[in-house]
C-alpha cells in the first residue's frame, strides 16, 4: 500500500507491503542505515527513532503505521556537515566517550535528545531511567550518562548566553 | 603521561578522562572514528548493499538430537522469489558439508546425517529479499527421528550415554580431550601434607561457570560476492580476524587464497563472538557461487544466541591447601569442560583449555595442578569467546572464589588473606608453578590503592552495624563486600609456542609516510569498538612527532593490510600496538638518515627531540617529519643503501605475554525478602601498563565491569533436559541495563611491561575477567547471616533466595 | 532480523469501523494497538493473522477522564500517559507504581492499557492492578457497550471476555475516598516480565479494613486475584500481623509454575512477601503517611 512518511523533514512516498517494519523501511527503502537493529523482541533499542517526536522501537512498528507521521533518525540530528552544526548530544557523546562500537549510539542519542527536549537538566538517575530500554554492550552506560549531562550543560550555557544577548538587546 | 620504559609504579591522580584538545601523542583525545558513528554514517555489514544482491536465510533444527529422515525443499524452491535452496546434500556434493573448526575438530555446515543441537543449520534459502527468504523457510519440510539428547555435561561420559559424534569413525563416547598443567606429584604432596598437618587444612568447593553468550549488539553476518569472471571472492563479514578467516576459507573451500578478499567493515561489538567461522558464512559463499550473485546473510538475535560461539560452561572443583594462618600453599583443580556438539573453541593449538593454566592467579604458591576434560553435549559449539582472554575468566573466577571460600572457612578477612598471599614486587619476573612468566607488577600496592579508594575499613564497619540491626529483626538490606585481585595474561603470543591452526600469532604493520608528512598505518587487527583508528594513530604520533589527525589507520581489509591474527584475547595493543611502535621507530631511523643528508651532517650528530631530528646542541638546526618526508621523495641525494621514501614494515613476534592486573571491590545490598541484589558501588583499580588514551582505557574497563555484573547476576544460557535452549532471545537472555550498573569508580596504577616497546599491556578484557568474582564474592558475603559458602552464577533473585534457604540452584539446567 | 508473514492491513477510522472490519474479516483478523506483544509474536511466526486492524488512530480511546465517582481510562491510553497522568497519581498510585516497572520507557511510549489487558499474559501487570482496584472493563460491540468486572474479564491465559467482534474501549476505576493502593513487582532485571508481582487497594475506616483488593501476577492466581487473603482482611484490623497473615494466605492459594525466573517454592514465597509489602504501603497511603 502507498504511504507518505516525512523523515528528517523530507517527505517520501513509497508503495510498501503492510508487513514491512519501520526499521526496514528506513534502512532498505530510504537507505538511511544509521538506524540499526539488534534483537527481534523490542528489548535492545538499537532501532529507536522518533515518531512524531516520541522515541519508539522501530523494529516493532509497521511502516504503514507511520503513514502521515514525522519520523526523525540519527541522520537528522545534526543541522549541517560541520562540527559546529552537530547536536550537543552528538558532541557530548564524542567528548565524553559515550560510544565504542557505535551500534547502540543512534538510538541512545535520539532518546537522549527527546529527554533533553522535555527535561533540560536531568539527573543521572533520570538519564539512566530514560535509556533503560536500550542495551549498550560496550560502555557500561557510565559515559553515556556523562555525555547527556555534558549536552545538558552545554545547552544551558548556550541558553544562558542567549538570554544575556536578549536582555542586552532589549536594554 | 608516563615515561616509556620507566621502572616502578606511578599513581595518576586524574581517573576520569574526557577528550582534551588533540594531543600530539598519548592522552585523552576524541576518537577519530566517532565523527562517522555519531552521524549514523558507520558502515556495518548489514548496511552494505551490492547490485543484484540476494538474501539468504537458514533453516534450523528445532530438536537437540535427531536423525534427519527426510528433507523436502520442493515447495520452497517453487516460491517465485526463491533462487536456490542449499542443503547438506548439496554441500556434500561439493565436499563442503563439514568444515574444520579452530580446534582441529570438524563441524557440520549443513546437517546431513543428524542434528546435534537445537538451532543447528539444516538448509539455506536464497531469495530476492529477506522477507521472501524467511517465508520460504516455512515451506521446507523436514522429518526428524528424535534421539535422546545429552544435556548434562556431568553425564556425558557415563556408560550408555548416546554418542553424539557418531560421524567420527570409531567414536564410542563423548570424550574430546584430557589436558593438564602444573606438577601433579608436587601438588599432591603438598595436599597430603596439608591433610595430615594439624595447623593446615584443605578447602574444597565445586562451582560452575555457566554458559554465557557474548551477544554483541550487532549479530553475525556476511555478504559473499563471487565474481564469476575473475573468480575472486569478496566477503564482507563480521570478523575479528580477517586474515585468519581468509586462510581458513582457502583451506575450507579450496579457493586460492589470493582470490579471496575479506572486508570487515565497522563491527557492532565482537567480544569473541566474531572470531569463529559460522555455517551461515560458508553457505553465503556457496550461494554466491551457485547463483552468480552477491548473497547477504544476517542472522537474527535468536540465531545468534542459539548457534554462535558461546563462552565458559566450565564445571570446576577447586581445592586449596592452606595453613591455618592463611598461607596458601597449593591449588588443585579439576574441570569438566562442556564444548557442545562440535569442538569449535578458538584458541592456540597447544592450549585446549586456553590459558586456564593461569588459575594460580596472583599468589605465591608452592605447587599447583589442574586437569581438564573436554566433552561433547547436544548444545551449540564454541567455548572460548566473550572477552575471556582464552579462559582466564574461568581461571580468575576459580581462584578468586576459592580464596573467599578459604577466608570463610578460616573466618579471616578476605582482604587480609589476599594481602598475605599476593606476589611481592621483588618476585618479578615471576615464574608461576604452571609455567607462565609474569612480566611485572606491584600487586600489594595496586590492592592497597583499591582498598583505600573504596574505604574498605569503613565499609566493613557499616556492614557490621547493618548485620547487628538485621540480627535484631530490623528490615534492613544485607550488605556485602566482594574483592577480587586478578592477573591477566594477554597479547598472544610468542609464535614459537602459540598458533591457531598452524598460523603463528605474530602480527604485521605497515607505515607509509606521504611526501607532505601525513601517514597511513596498515594493521592486521580489527576494531570492534576499541578505537584502534585513534590509539594506533596516537602511537605513531608519539613516535614521529606528528598529529594523530594526520595519520589514517587502515584495517579490516585483507587486500589492504599485512597479515596478522586479529583482535581478541586483548591482543591488539600488546601485539599490533607493539608492531605499530616498532614500524614507526623504523621510519624514524630512516628519517634520521635523510635528515642527516638534508643538513649535511653525520647521523651520529643527530638527536631526536620533541618530534624533530636535531643537530645535537643546535636547536636551530632541525627537521620535522614533514620536512624529511618531502626530502625523502625529492631529488635529494641520499646516502648509499637508502632507496628513498620513508615507508617501513614489520612483523611483531611477542617475546612473552603481557600481564595486566587489577584489584576490584564490589559493594552490594541484598533484599533478604526477595533475593534481589543491588550493586551499590564498584571500585576498579587496573594496572595495564602505559595508557595510550586513558579515556579509551577507562571506557574499556567500564564495559567489562558491566559484563561482570551481567554474568554474575543475570546472563546464562541454560538448557532443559530435552535440549531446548532457554536463553534464545533477549527476553530470556538478560543483559544488564543502565539501571543495574552503578557509577563505576576507577583508579589506576601503572607498571609498564618491561618487554613491550611502549610498556603497554592491553586492557580490553581485564574487567570482564576480573569483575564476576568480585560481584559473586560480595553477594555471598552479604548472605553471611545464612552461612552461605558458595552459590553459582547467575545470582538472580531466585538463586540468591534459594542459596539462603540452603538449596542452591544449578544454573546450567532449566529450573524445575 | 525476524519478519512477520504477510497480512492484509486496515486502519480503523472509528470504533464502529473497527468492529465492522473485525466482523467482515472474521476470526483471523486481529486488532493491533501498540503492537509490542503482537508484532514480536508475528515475527516469531507464532501469530499469523490474515488481517490486522490498526486502531492507533482512535484518539477518542486515548483519554483519561474523571467521570463523577470513577476514572475512565481509555483502551488506547499509552503506558507512558498513564504513568505521567496527575489524575492517576492522585487517585490510584498503584498504577503509577506499576507503570514505572512495565517494560521500559520506550516500549511504554507505544504500548497501551487495552493492549496489555487484552493480551492477558499471565505475567501481565495491569491485569493484577486493575483487579486489585476492582475496576470494570467497558466492551463495545455492534449492539453497543457492556460492562464486565475486570475480575471476570480474564478467562484464562491469553483469553478474555471480549468476543472476536468486540473491542475493549475503556476501563472504569472507582474513586474511593480515603483509600490507598500500591504495586510491587520483582523482576530479574529492569524491563523483564515479573518473577512475581502484587497490587493492593485498601480503604480503611479508622483502623478497620472496609474494602480490600489484592491482585497477583505471574504466580498462577486465577483471575489475577487473591480472594482468600482479601476475605481474611475484610472487616478486620489493618495491622501488620494481618498483612503478614494475608501474605501467607495469598502465598498458599496461588499456583506458580517453575521457569527460569525461579522454582515454585520461591515464587510462592514472593507472592506472600510482595502481598504483605503492598498491603503495608497501601495502608500507609490510605492513612496519608506516604505519597
Amino acid at each position: 500500500m502507498q504511504i507518505t512518511v516525512s523523515v528528517n523533514g523530507e517527505s517520501y512516498v513509497r508503495d510498501v507491503e503492510p508487513r514491512l517494519l519501520l526499521t526496514h523501511f528506513l534502512r532498505d527503502e530510504l537507505r538511511l542505515t544509521g538506524t540499526h537493529w539488534g534483537c527481534d523482541t523490542s528489548n535492545c533499542g538499537a532501532c529507536v527513532v522518533r515518531l512524531d517526536g516520541v522515541p519508539v522501537k522501530s523494529c516493532t512498528v509497521l511502516a504503514v503505521m507511520a503513514d502521515g507521521a514525522e519520523v526523525s533518525t540519527v541522520e537528522g540530528l545534526a543541522h549541517g556537515r560541520s562540527e559546529a552544526e552537530l547536536d550537543p548530544v552528538q558532541e557530548g557523546f564524542m567528548v565524553c566517550h559515550g560510544l565504542q562500537c557505535g551500534f547502540c549510539t543512534p538510538g541512545m542519542m535520539l532518546t537522549s535528545r527527546a529527554l533533553l527536549d522535555r527535561d533540560p537538566a536531568p539527573s543521572a538517575e533520570t538519564i539512566r531511567e530514560a535509556i533503560s530500554g536500550q542495551i549498550c554492550r560496550c560502555t557500561g552506560y557510565e559515559n553515556i550518562v556523562r555525555s547527556v549531562q555534558w549536552a545538558a550543560a552545554k545547552e544551558a550555557a548556550v541558553r544562558g548566553s542567549a538570554d544575556t544577548d536578549t536582555s542586552e538587546a532589549m536594554a | 603521561m608516563t615515561a616509556i620504559g620507566e621502572k616502578g609504579v606511578q599513581d595518576l591522580s586524574v581517573q576520569i578522562h574526557a577528550a582534551e584538545e588533540t594531543p600530539r601523542g598519548y592522552g585523552a583525545m576524541k576518537r577519530k572514528e566517532d565523527t562517522r558513528f555519531i552521524r549514523g554514517h558507520g558502515q556495518y555489514v548489514d548496511d552494505v548493499v551490492l547490485p543484484g544482491m540476494l538474501h539468504g536465510a537458514v533453516l534450523r533444527s528445532p530438536l537437540a538430537h535427531a536423525r534427519i529422515v527426510r528433507l523436502d525443499t520442493s515447495a520452497a524452491e517453487a516460491h517465485p522469489k526463491v533462487h536456490a535452496v542449499i542443503t547438506g546434500q548439496t554441500l556434500a556434493g561439493l565436499g563442503l558439508a563439514w568444515m574444520p573448526t579452530l580446534s582441529q575438530d570438524t563441524q557440520a555446515v549443513l546437517a546431513t546425517d543428524k542434528v546435534r543441537f537445537q538451532g543447528q543449520e539444516v538448509a539455506f534459502v536464497v531469495a530476492d529479499d529477506r522477507y521472501a527468504a524467511r517465508d520460504a523457510l516455512a515451506l521446507i519440510d523436514v522429518e526428524y527421528d528424535a534421539l535422546e539428547p545429552v544435556v548434562d555435561a556431568k553425564r556425558a561420559l557415563e556408560p550408555g550415554t548416546p554418542v553424539i559424534r557418531d560421524d567420527k569413525d570409531g567414536k564410542t563416547d563423548n570424550h574430546i580431550f584430557d589436558w593438564e598443567s602444573g606438577d601433579r606429584t608436587a601438588t599432591d604432596e603438598v595436599f597430603a601434607e596439608a591433610e595430615a598437618a594439624e595447623d593446615q587444612l584443605v578447602v574444597v568447593q565445586d562451582m560452575i561457570y555457566p554458559r554465557v553468550h557474548p551477544a554483541p549488539l550487532e549479530t553475525c553476518g556476511a555478504i559473499a560476492d563471487m565474481d564469476p569472471v575473475t573468480g575472486k571472492l569478496t566477503l564482507w563479514t563480521t570478523t575479528q580476524a580477517p586474515h585468519a578467516h581468509r586462510t581458513l576459507y582457502a583451506l575450507v573451500a579450496g579457493l586460492p587464497e589470493h582470490k579471496i578478499r575479506i572486508i570487515s567493515p565497522d563491527i557492532g561489538g565482537g567480544f569473541g563472538n566474531k572470531v569463529g567461522i559460522y555455517p551461515g558464512y560458508v553457505c553465503a559463499v556457496v550461494a554466491s557461487i551457485v547463483t552468480g550473485k552477491p548473497v547477504k546473510w544476517m542472522e537474527d538475535r535468536s540465531e545468534n544466541l542459539m548457534s554462535t560461539s558461546f563462552a565458559r560452561d566450565y564445571h570446576m572443583r577447586g581445592e586449596v591447601a592452606v595453613t591455618r594462618e592463611g598461607r596458601i600453599r597449593g591449588v588443585r583443580v579439576h574441570v569438566l569442560a562442556d564444548h557442545g556438539a562440535f569442538d569449535a573453541t578458538a584458541q592456540p593449538t597447544a592450549f585446549p583449555a586456553g590459558f586456564f593454566g593461569v588459575f594460580t592467579g596472583s599468589y605465591d604458591l608452592e605447587a599447583a595442578h589442574c586437569a581438564v576434560t573436554g566433552v561433547y553435549t547436544n548444545k551449540a559449539p564454541g567455548g572460548v569467546a566473550y572477552a575471556c582472554s582464552f579462559r582466564i575468566t574461568e581461571a580468575v573466577y576459580l581462584i578468586e572464589r576459592m580464596v573467599d571460600v578459604v577466608a570463610h572457612d578460616l573466618a579471616m578477612d578476605p582482604a587480609e588473606l589476599r594481602m598475605r598471599n599476593l606476589l611481592r614486587p621483588e618476585q618479578f619476573p615471576y615464574q608461576s608453578k604452571t609455567g607462565w612468566e609474569y612480566d611485572s607488577g606491584d600487586y600489594p600496592h595496586t590492592f592497597r590503592v583499591a582498598l583505600d579508594k573504596a574505604g574498605y575499613d569503613e565499609l566493613r564497619a557499616e556492614q557490621a552495624d547493618r548485620r547487628r540491626r538485621f540480627d535484631a529483626g530490623e528490615p534492613v538490606a544485607l550488605m556485602g563486600i566482594g574483592l577480587s585481585f586478578f592477573t591477566e595474561a594477554v597479547g598472544a603470543g610468542p609464535r614459537r609456542t602459540m598458533d591457531i591452526l598452524g598460523l603463528g600469532m605474530a602480527d604485521g604493520a605497515e607505515l607509509r609516510i606521504h611526501p607532505t608528512g601525513k601517514a597511513v598505518l596498515r594493521v592486521s587487527c580489527q576494531s570492534q569498538g576499541q578505537g584502534h583508528e585513534t590509539t594506533f594513530a596516537q602511537i605513531v604520533a608519539q613516535e614521529l612527532g606528528i598529529s594523530p589527525d594526520d595519520i589514517d589507520v587502515v584495517h579490516g581489509d585483507t587486500d589492504q593490510t599485512p597479515f596478522g591474527l586479529g583482535t581478541y584475547g586483548s591482543r591488539s595493543t600488546p601485539v599490533s600496538g607493539a608492531a605499530t611502535a616498532v614500524v614507526a621507530r623504523k621510519v624514524r631511523e630512516r628519517a634520521k638518515i635523510v635528515a642527516a643528508a638534508m643538513m649535511e651532517v653525520s647521523t651520529d650528530d643527530l638527536e631526536w627531540d620533541d618530534g624533530r631530528w636535531q643537530v645535537a646542541g643546535d636547536p636551530d638546526a632541525s627537521r620535522s617529519m614533514a620536512d624529511i618526508a618531502m626530502a625523502a621523495h625529492s631529488n635529494l641525494e641520499l646516502p648509499e643503501g637508502v632507496e628513498g621514501q620513508l615507508d617501513a614494515t614489520c612483523v611483531y613476534n611477542p617475546p612473552n605475554l603481557t600481564y595486566p592486573c587489577g584489584a576490584y571491590i564490589c559493594v552490594v545490598d541484598v533484599d533478604p525478602g526477595t533475593g534481589a541484589v543491588d550493586v551499590r558501588r564498584f571500585v576498579a583499580v587496573d594496572d595495564c601498563g602505559v595508557r595510550i588514551n586513558p579515556m579509551i582505557v577507562e571506557g574499556q574497563v567500564h564495559g567489562g565491569l558491566a559484563d561482570g555484573v551481567g554474568m554474575a547476576l543475570m546472563q546464562c544460557i541454560a538448557f532443559d533436559l530435552d535440549g531446548n535452549c532457554l536463553g534464545g532471545s533477549m527476553m530470556d537472555y538478560l543483559l544488564p541495563t543502565s539501571l543495574e550498573c552503578p557509577s563505576w569508580e576507577l583508579g589506576e596504577t601503572v607498571t609498564p611491561s618491561p618487554h613491550h616497546p611502549i610498556g603497554a599491556k592491553g586492557v580490553g578484557e581485564s574487567a570482564t575477567v576480573g569483575s564476576p568474582p568480585a560481584v559473586v564474592n560480595a553477594v555471598i558475603d552479604a548472605l553471611a547471616p545464612y552461612d552461605v559458602r558458595h552459590a553459582d552464577m547467575p545470582l538472580t533473585p531466585a538463586a540468591v533466595w534459594c542459596a539462603a534457604q540452603g538449596h542452591p540452584l544449578r544454573p546450567d539446567l532449566g529450573i524445575t | 532480523m525476524q519478519v512477520p508473514a504477510q497480512f492484509e492491513y486496515h486502519k480503523a477510522t472509528s470504533v464502529d469501523d473497527a468492529i465492522a472490519l473485525l466482523t467482515r474479516h472474521g476470526p483471523e483478523s486481529f486488532l493491533v494497538a501498540g503492537g509490542h506483544s503482537l508484532l514480536p509474536m508475528m515475527k516469531l511466526r507464532l501469530a499469523e493473522p490474515e488481517t490486522l486492524i490498526d486502531i492507533n488512530g482512535l484518539d477518542e480511546l486515548a483519554v483519561v477522564a474523571v467521570e463523577s465517582d470513577h476514572v475512565r481510562i481509555g483502551a488506547m491510553v499509552r503506558h507512558s500517559a498513564l504513568l505521567s497522568s496527575p489524575v492517576i497519581a492522585e487517585h490510584f498510585p498503584i498504577f503509577t507504581d506499576a507503570e514505572r516497572l512495565i517494560a521500559d520507557p520506550i516500549v511504554r511510549n507505544r504500548g497501551t492499557v487495552g493492549g496489555s489487558l487484552c493480551q492477558a499474559d499471565p505475567s501481565e501487570d495491569l491485569s493484577a492492578a486493575f483487579s486489585a482496584m476492582r475496576a470494570t472493563a467497558v466492551i463495545r460491540g455492534a449492539d453497543g457497550e457492556r460492562e464486565v468486572p475486570v475480575r471476570e474479564f480474564h478467562r484464562g491465559p491469553y483469553e478474555t471476555a471480549a468476543a472476536h467482534e468486540e473491542i475493549l474501549v475503556a476501563v472504569r476505576v472507582p474513586i474511593r475516598a480515603g483509600s490507598g493502593s500500591a504495586y510491587a513487582k520483582l523482576e530479574r532485571r529492569a524491563g523483564d516480565w515479573a518473577v512475581a508481582s502484587a497490587g493492593a487497594m485498601l480503604r480503611l475506616e479508622g483502623e478497620t479494613v472496609a474494602e480490600v483488593g489484592i491482585g497477583l501476577s505471574a504466580v498462577g492466581a486465577p483471575h489475577f486475584v487473591a480472594p482468600e487473603a482479601e476475605e481474611h482482611l475484610r472487616g478486620g484490623p489493618a495491622s501488620d500481623a494481618a498483612f503478614v497473615e494475608a501474605g501467607r494466605i495469598a502465598s498458599a492459594h496461588c499456583s506458580p509454575s517453575a521457569d527460569q525466573r525461579g522454582p515454585v517454592d520461591y515464587k510462592r514465597h514472593l507472592a506472600g512477601e510482595l502481598t504483605t509489602r503492598v498491603l503495608r504501603r497501601a495502608a500507609r497511603r490510605s492513612r496519608g503517611e506516604e505519597a
